[in-house]
């Protein structure tokens, strides 16, 4: 429901990374969804095409289900949940302006 | 996992990568980077920077979530009557249209300011901190933020608040929490509001509520609450009366360090 909202913030870290490194331009942006973290990767791929036409953004689901985070082994509640909830950029790929690339 | 971004590229809980990002191959024109960072950044440093502010004053501030009319207004009308008296108390009001609940808490004769989202289902800190700039921060102790009523969205965005405080009205239906777990995972404190109708409901079991939010792994205190029945709010008045002492014992000690650093610096 408010995958768009995450979507321009992601822009904006993307457009962050681009032009501290220069870039003219940005082809490829991986982001890590964890499960546990409010956002369908399906629905952000989606509000990705909206807040920004044509660019191909990649999102890995890190699986957990929500409502099991009991010990698997003796089922008590009280467990260090270490990671699920995390909605991160990962990676960027930049595309160089022509001289940086041919020097 | 990493306390700056949430990620698990840790050593000892802390990261171990530049957020600004480093190149990882190069290929022809194009350049890949290493970023891992918050996708949600900006939002998570205007929240620390709004809680470093209230926090800094001693205000406790409280972030009120649940479904539309489980009786978060009325919880703070109530809250207002029972200890207004002794706390000055500040609200912002988080809805898609109208001035109708800050109109209410007005009527307490405590400061509100409401936020009108339009179409966003949800408070962040940006609104938040734009409200904070219409309130006398000097004549607050206690600030509750209402946010939006929705039990999805809200759980998403870091605001700066002290404490989550989820409400579960029994006439909803005691899954909730399986049903919305990113919301219930939040929450610091779950009040069963409208719980004075217990009496005659037969399908909402309070210890059934309890058992799904311990699936979430959530030890947060569960309180049966009543926005009619004052003596049912004891607890949860006790409750927001030890995290305000918390809060200000922080900012005490905070300041006496802060004073002890000048004092330094003078020599």
């Amino acid at each position: 429901m408010h995958e768009l909202a995450v979507c321009q913030s992601l822009l904006r870290e993307v457009e962050r990374v681009a032009s501290a490194h220069g870039a003219a331009g940005v082809s490829r942006i991986e982001v890590a969804v964890g499960s546990l973290s409010g956002i369908e990767a399906a629905l952000l791929d989606r509000a990705f095409s909206i807040a920004r036409m044509g660019k191909a953004c990649k999102t890995e689901t890190r699986p957990a289900s929500a409502n099991a985070l009991l010990c698997a082994q003796c089922g008590a509640w009280q467990v260090d949940v270490r990671s699920g909830d995390e909605l991160v950029l990962r990676q960027v790929e930049l595309v160089q302006p022509a001289e940086a690339a041919t020097s | 996992m990493c306390r700056e971004c949430g990620c698990s590229v840790t050593q000892d809980d802390v990261h171990v990568h530049d957020h600004n990002g480093t190149v990882s191959a190069r290929s022809g024109n194009s350049a890949s980077v290493e970023v891992l960072r918050r996708i949600l950044h900006d939002n998570d440093h205007e929240a620390a920077h709004n809680r470093e502010h209230l926090a800094g004053r001693g205000i406790l501030a409280v972030n009120l979530m649940s479904s539309p009319g489980s009786g978060k207004t009325s919880l703070l009308e109530a809250t207002i009557d029972a200890i207004g008296a002794r706390h000055r108390i500040a609200v912002i009001e988080g809805d898609l249209e109208t001035e109708n609940d800050a109109n209410r808490i007005r009527a307490r004769g405590v400061p509100a300011v409401q936020i009108t989202t339009g179409q966003t289902c949800h408070l962040d800190a940006h609104m938040v901190h734009d409200a904070l700039h219409a309130l006398d921060l000097s004549e607050i102790d206690i600030l509750f933020i209402e946010n939006v009523g929705n039990l999805v969205c809200p759980a998403g965005f870091d605001l700066g608040q002290h404490a989550n405080v989820t409400l579960l009205a029994v006439t909803e239906g005691d899954d909730k929490p399986a049903k919305y777990p990113v919301m219930f995972r939040a929450a610091d404190l779950v009040l069963l509001s409208k719980s004075d109708l217990l009496d005659v409901l037969d399908d909402f079991a309070p210890d059934q509520a309890e058992r799904h939010i311990r699936a979430l792994a959530n030890p947060a205190d569960v309180l049966r609450i009543s926005a009619r029945r004052r003596e049912s709010l004891a607890p949860w008045l006790a409750w927001l009366e030890a995290r305000l002492a918390e809060v200000r014992s922080d900012a005490a000690r905070h300041a006496r360090r802060h004073h002890h650093d000048h004092h330094h610096a003078a020599e």
